[in-house]
């Protein structure tokens, strides 16, 4: 609006104030009949989208096996060290974890580790209701964190796609995986 | 009956009910302003949330009762009291319904303006004794607004004052059988409503306790009953105004006989008490300069303008 005085500009500004003013009176009563966007959340569940980032599980392959082969890569990727981890071998040669823990007072739920796993052991659910009422019972062992099923990737064994022999399972004995070549040979 | 003990149920009824229509208010307010920003409010405790009352005065009364070691002791207790008995006793001079209020002033209405007047004290005793700066600013403010408003506050009431010609609050009611203020006095009872949101700071007019640039303005430093004191009685102020402004503009207990007397002026009364919820839920708060502005160069030129209309309409 121009620089004006006198009157008609004293009634520009009246009219301004009051208008604005009852316009947002009128908005904000009209309110009165919309639904609130309120989720009563202990009642009502909030949608948890597909990728949500909750508890962390360690899942089993297929065959009821643990996948995790402890090689340490969620411990060192974690932002926070909330993981922990000693790596123990069975005398078939497969590798899995003596201990594994979780300090969920420190983790962030960023799914780094669940990145990082090469085996698809350690994955993020939607669990997000956590709360202890004492700070030690957030820090989960290997039994509280194993699942009995295989999580998001049903069908994926480690060691059929691995290529490194145990015992009960040779070499070009996996899925996808041909013989070894014998590299002494001259025959193709 | 006999009319000593009437008197006394008259009181202590009127009391108790201003009171505890005011604690009532503090969960009104919450879950209307919830609905208008799309939330439900406090619907936990009790039905509909109604006991979230009880709930805030159990945590008020268990709360330390703190008093600031470089408070002014004396005066930091008495200021909430005061702010608290002021608004009361201002209610004693509102006739509700015939046979009902609990004293008939000739002089009600100047009764009226004086305890409303006498409020600021409260709130600059709380703020001077708190000895804090944020406080001492709230009370500057508050000090300065009441200036500002009271002076249009008491204009505004004059025109109604002129066609009724009595100060009387039940006479004034009675004054408008013939139709209610509200009509020839469109002018002076926005001027009031105005005011009145002033006199119990409320948003727009909540200056002296603005939170966002002074945490509390007034009553930072106060916390348990006493701080619950200042709160209730802000709210006794809201049903004050909103009572007066019926008694003044609405024809108090007057209406068709389908109710009866007490209904209607609840019922009116209870309408205000929303709309200025209402408010409270819209508008922002102005600039400090902004107000003293807005109090001096409009709304008393309009006071003034419209009491020489209104004495020129009773002339004619």
């Amino acid at each position: 609006m121009q620089h004006k005085t006198g009157l008609v500009h004293l009634g520009y500004i009246v009219w301004d104030y009051f208008y604005s003013n009852i316009v947002t009176l009128v908005k904000v009563a009209s309110h009165t009949f919309t639904k609130a966007d309120t989720v009563e959340y202990p009642e009502q569940m909030p949608y948890l989208a597909p990728r949500f980032r909750g508890r962390i599980v360690l899942t089993r392959d297929p065959t009821g096996e643990e996948r995790c082969v402890a090689c340490n890569l969620c411990a060192s990727a974690c932002p926070t060290d909330c993981i922990s981890l000693q790596k123990t071998e069975d005398e078939s040669g497969r590798w899995s974890a003596e201990y594994f823990r979780i300090n969920f007072s420190r983790c962030v739920f960023c799914g780094l580790c669940e990145e990082a796993c090469p085996t698809y052991a350690i994955q993020l659910t939607q669990d997000f209701e956590l709360a202890e009422y004492d700070r030690q019972n957030l820090v989960y062992e290997k039994q509280h964190l194993l699942i009995d099923g295989p999580g998001k990737h049903p069908d994926y064994n480690f060691y059929e796609m691995c290529g490194k022999a145990v015992s009960g399972r040779a070499k070009g004995a996996g899925c996808q995986e041909a013989q070894p070549v014998n590299i002494k040979s001259l025959l193709p | 009956m006999d009319p000593l003990v009437n008197s006394l149920l008259n009181v202590v009824l009127i009391l108790l009910s201003v009171v505890f229509g005011a604690a009532l208010l503090t969960w009104l307010e919450r879950r209307l302003l919830g609905i208008w920003q799309d939330r439900y409010g406090p619907n936990r405790v009790g039905p509909f949330g109604t006991l979230q009352i009880v709930a805030d005065m159990i945590k008020l009364l268990m709360k330390q009762d703190w008093v600031p070691p470089f408070a002014d002791r004396l005066i930091f207790i008495v200021a909430p009291a005061f702010a608290m008995f002021v608004v009361v006793a201002a209610f004693a001079v509102i006739p509700m319904a015939p046979g009902v209020g609990v004293v008939d002033l000739n002089i009600g209405l100047l009764f009226f303006l004086a305890m409303t007047s006498l409020g600021v004290y409260a709130v600059m005793f709380g703020a001077y004794a708190s000895d804090n700066k944020y406080a001492m600013l709230g009370g500057l403010r508050a000090a300065a607004q009441m200036v500002s408003y009271e002076v249009f506050m008491g204009l505004s009431l004059m025109g109604v004052v002129m066609l009724a010609g009595t100060f009387n609050l039940r006479e004034l009611v009675l004054a408008q059988v013939d139709g209610w203020f509200i009509g020839p006095q469109i002018i002076g009872f926005f001027i009031f409503f105005m005011a009145g949101i002033a006199e119990s700071h409320r948003t727009p007019f909540d200056l002296p306790e603005a939170e966002h640039e002074l945490t509390a303005g007034f009553h930072t430093e106060y916390s348990g009953m006493k701080f619950a004191m200042f709160f209730i009685g802000e709210y006794v102020s809201v049903l004050m105004s909103a009572a007066m402004i019926t008694v003044l503009f609405f024809g108090g207990w007057l209406g068709p006989d389908w109710l009866p007397p007490i209904a209607w002026f609840l019922l009116k009364t209870i309408t205000l008490v929303l709309l200025m919820i209402l408010i409270r839920g819209s508008l922002p708060r102005p600039r400090y300069d902004q107000l003293m502005a807005f109090g001096w160069k409009f709304m008393l030129p309009l006071s003034l303008l419209n009491l020489i209309i209104t004495g020129a309409l009773i002339l004619i």
